[in-house]
């Protein structure tokens, strides 16, 4: 499996994608951070900024991912994987963690943008690392679901674009929380994510919210090998 | 070193293999040839782990490949009809990576020199793969095979979309490499296996038509020489003289070649060599040869004679 994530992670920056995953991670969030904080002064919101930076993660987190598994099933060399004496499991953990680290690593740079929060005002420390803390979590999420669609196929823009359909979904079901239908509005919490975020956005550092998260990332990883081990008996 | 019983695989409806058993002993060189579609590929991407067969048992050394994959894979070292490799990566990080991929214990920088001086790509160490030929990197798919100094080599057909001389370069590898490993060597070409392996499994539309030792294909193949005859003069005269022959069992017209010559179909016995005779009586009436080529025999008719053969072997028992 490590084999695995070392050349992935490379692969991140052999080719232009790491690059551009990073700048315009980096571009978008700080553009955001602009209009949320710095430019609105004694109006400031750092909560909108974080939830604004969730639906950017709709968009470049499959971007990340999009390539992971479909690229491979296009030119065979899967072959080498699935040949070689390394499980399924191990070899979807392999593309995933390379991803989660990428991902992990740019929201970290992006935290120096805190930094100015901190040089020109007087920010709540623990809301800023609850939030940044949740978002590593539900970018964890994003990226499970990229990883899984990216498995699906072996054109990496249908990949990304089904991604990013899903994550929509799941992000636009909160709009339906105050429904009036009992069960509904049960199923709706049960999928949203935002609805699990709101703790957060009070310097809460919610467990069963990550736990949340990490279930069902770890679903999606679980249906990815699946697809894997479905494929070999089809 | 490996067995195969009875193995299936459906891809839906289809089924693709019919039940296929056999063996390959330590040292062999074993050919896996059919046409295309006949499930060579299939059975190989059983045997290494790549799909998972319908019903049946596979083994690699002793080991199950349906119940311990990653134990039974340590074993093989596999080059799919299309190379696997990362075009974005160089051939020494490339290696490494399938070293690591491997879990291999041997010295690292040591192992994956030699194995590219066995295959001799030395040359091209620090290249980017997708800069190579297609020759190169067929070398290179070979190399990844070999990391980890596997008992079992298999080649699901090498050598499709060489040129001649990379063809020849290739098979002389693996007969180099036979000395040292059990391999299986996938083709559609019948003068291919012959040269390579030491024995030959023959499979067609899922199922095993032969499987025998190389001397026994080759008895098996010999029949009527056929040659296609390009003569000068008229049908009726040039027929009578090929018919009288005694070295021909059999003339036929099979079509114009210009207004003046026609090809011949000849079939002679298959301990006679029928082309002096010929061009003898031939001269002798005045009827010039302008061509003469042997006629090589297709797999269909290898099948059909090793069909019969297997047949008349099951009479006989």
């Amino acid at each position: 499996m490590f084999a695995i994530y070392k050349r992935e992670l490379k692969g991140y920056f052999i080719s232009p994608i790491g690059y551009l995953f990073t700048a315009n991670f980096l571009a978008i969030s700080g553009l955001l951070f602009s209009i949320c904080t710095l430019q609105r002064q004694s109006q400031s919101s750092v909560g909108d900024y974080f939830e604004y930076l969730i639906y950017a993660f709709a968009v470049l987190l499959p971007l990340l991912t999009m390539k992971s598994l479909s690229e491979e099933r296009k030119t065979k060399s899967e072959q080498l994987l699935m040949t070689s004496p390394v499980s399924v499991g191990g070899m979807v953990m392999g593309k995933y963690l390379a991803a989660l680290t990428v991902f992990a690593a740019v929201l970290l740079c992006n935290s120096l943008n805190f930094l100015l929060l901190e040089t020109y005002g007087d920010p709540n420390v623990a809301l800023l690392a609850s939030n940044l803390i949740c978002l590593f979590f539900i970018g964890a999420l994003f990226l499970a679901i990229g990883i899984f669609f990216s498995s699906l196929t072996e054109d990496p823009l249908v990949s990304a674009i089904t991604s990013m359909d899903v994550i929509f979904v799941m992000l636009a079901v909160s709009f339906l929380s105050d429904i009036s239908v009992k069960w509904l509005a049960k199923v709706v919490d049960w999928i949203s994510i935002l609805a699990r975020y709101e703790p957060f956005t009070y310097g809460i550092l919610d467990i069963t919210s990550i736990i949340y998260y990490v279930s069902i990332a770890a679903l999606f990883l679980f249906l990815t090998v699946r697809v894997y081990e479905r494929r070999r008996w089809a | 070193m490996i067995e195969f019983k009875n193995v299936y695989k459906n891809y839906g409806q289809n089924r693709a293999l019919k039940g296929i058993s056999f063996k390959a002993e330590s040292g062999d060189i074993l050919g896996f040839l059919g046409p295309n579609g006949a499930g060579k590929s299939t059975a190989l991407n059983i045997l290494t782990g790549y799909l998972s067969a319908t019903s049946g048992e596979a083994y690699v050394d002793g080991v199950s490949i349906f119940e311990n994959p990653v134990e039974a894979k340590k074993n093989i070292g596999f080059l799919p009809e299309l190379p696997p490799l990362y075009p974005d990566m160089k051939v020494g990080e490339y290696l490494g990576f399938v070293y690591d991929l491997k879990g291999c214990k041997l010295p690292k920088k040591q192992h994956i020199k030699e194995i590219c001086e066995v295959v001799q790509i030395s040359d091209v160490y620090g290249r980017l793969i997708k800069n190579l030929s297609k020759g190169y990197k067929q070398r290179v798919g070979i190399a990844q095979a070999l990391i980890g100094n596997p008992k079992v080599l298999v080649f699901d057909e090498p050598t499709v979309g060489l040129d001649p001389k990379q063809i020849i370069e290739i098979r002389n590898l693996v007969k180099e490499l036979g000395k040292e490993h059990t391999i299986i060597f996938s083709s559609h070409i019948l003068p291919e296996i012959q040269q390579i392996c030491s024995r030959v499994v023959v499979i067609n539309e899922g199922v095993i038509v032969a499987d025998e030792s190389i001397e026994s294909l080759a008895e098996a193949v010999e029949g009527p020489r056929r040659l296609i005859a390009k003569i000068c003069g008229p049908e009726a005269e040039v027929l009578k003289i090929l018919r009288a022959l005694p070295a021909i069992k059999s003339a036929d017209a099979i079509g114009k070649v210009d207004s003046d010559s026609i090809s011949y179909l000849i079939e002679s016995d298959e301990r006679i060599d029928a082309r002096k005779p010929l061009f003898a009586a031939l001269a002798a009436k005045g009827y010039p040869l302008i061509g003469l080529e042997g006629v090589e025999m297709s797999l269909e008719d290898v099948f059909v004679r090793l069909t019969s053969k297997r047949d008349q072997r099951r009479r006989g028992r």
